[in-house]
């Protein structure tokens, strides 16, 4: 597993989580890997690991349950709302790096309908 | 829970200043970066907190008072040069390791040696730099102690051998023990340290969480030591 150094590693855990699940890898109401398997297959720290478990809890996107282990939620909408919430950021993305070489929201959205056709 | 309080340390050699008034805390739980160029210090602390070097001044507090027998029961100290001897074999030198240090886990280290490649009949003089610097570490993470020192595991060490003792130290985070390691190789200790300790000329330069300072500054650890060190 590959981490870009300069981003708190425990954001880019929780967004790997999220892909898994957007991939249907993980699916609502799976178990998490525990802390210490999970850190040492990506090779990081297990307090690391940790972090992210709880950030993820407290975001909605998982539970704990006593002795038993982490959660995903069981919401059927968690998959849609994750797929809308990874794509809003790669729009975000590439209208910011488009119009910062000079296109007009025109002329982006000409480029792209001619690049989904084929060009 | 805090594993060690260091207060106002002072260390002079004859000329030469190389702790200046430096003061840190050291928390059960976590792994610590201890990190700087050579020369900054960073060995001389250990030297000092694991007894084998005295202090010129200053204050030293483990939870309890502690000297002689009972520090070195909680202080386990890693030097980077080999240590080991080398007409030994492995296996002699794990029963070496169990008569001398109490509480010494003897099926932890042979665990951990299958996990890492090495034969016990292989001598330590036929042992690459990797497999015993590979082993130093097993050893020391095998004995009983509140605070491991562990002085540049991975100089001179191959790419290979570096990833199994980076994996070997990131799975012993637990909440009874505080593990610090030393290294100015910090791109490969990014991933496993909870704080960092930037130490410049017997001085603390900066102390804080991993994750804290790369979220507050948009920038590696790595980054951030040669913004630190720039000028030196």
């Amino acid at each position: 597993m590959h981490f870009e150094n300069h981003i708190p590693i425990y954001l880019q855990i929780i967004e790997l989580i999220k892909k898994q699940v957007i991939l249907g890898i993980l699916k609502p109401g799976d178990k998490l890997e525990s802390v210490r398997e999970f850190a040492a297959e990506i090779k990081v720290n297990p307090n690391t690991v940790q972090k992210a478990y709880q950030e993820m809890e407290r975001e909605g996107l998982a539970y704990s349950q006593r002795g038993i282990g982490r959660f995903i939620v069981e919401d059927e909408s968690l998959v849609k709302q994750l797929r809308h919430d990874a794509s809003k950021l790669i729009i975000e993305d590439f209208i910011s790096k488009m119009t910062e070489i000079g296109y007009s929201n025109d002329e982006i959205l000409d480029r792209l309908k001619a690049k989904l056709n084929g060009g | 829970m805090i594993a060690l309080e260091v207060k106002n340390l002072n260390k002079r050699y004859m000329f030469v200043k190389a702790l200046n008034d430096f003061s840190v805390t050291f928390e059960k739980g976590k792994i610590i970066g201890l990190l700087g160029p050579n020369g900054s210090g960073k060995t001389t602390l250990m030297r000092i907190l694991s007894g084998l070097l005295q202090k010129t001044s200053g204050e030293i507090r483990f939870e309890t008072k502690l000297k002689g027998k009972l520090l070195k029961q909680t202080v386990a100290y890693m030097p980077t040069e080999s240590h080991l001897y080398p007409w030994m074999k492995v296996k002699q030198t794990i029963n070496f390791y169990e008569s001398f240090f109490a509480g010494f886990d003897r099926s932890k280290v042979l665990k951990a040696i299958e996990v890492l490649d090495l034969s016990p009949n292989a001598t330590i003089k036929s042992l690459s730099t990797g497999q015993r610097g590979r082993l130093k570490v097993a050893l020391t993470l095998a004995r009983k102690a509140e605070l491991y020192l562990i002085d540049e595991p991975l100089n001179g060490i191959d790419p290979i051998s570096r990833d199994m003792i980076l994996e070997m130290l990131a799975s012993e985070v637990a909440d009874d023990k505080c593990i610090v390691i030393s290294s100015h190789l910090v791109h490969e200790f990014e991933k496993i340290v909870d704080d960092v300790i930037f130490i410049r000329k017997g001085r603390l330069e900066l102390m804080g969480d991993a994750e804290t300072l790369r979220n507050e500054r948009q920038m590696s650890i790595h980054d951030l030591y040669k913004e630190v060190y720039k000028n030196d």
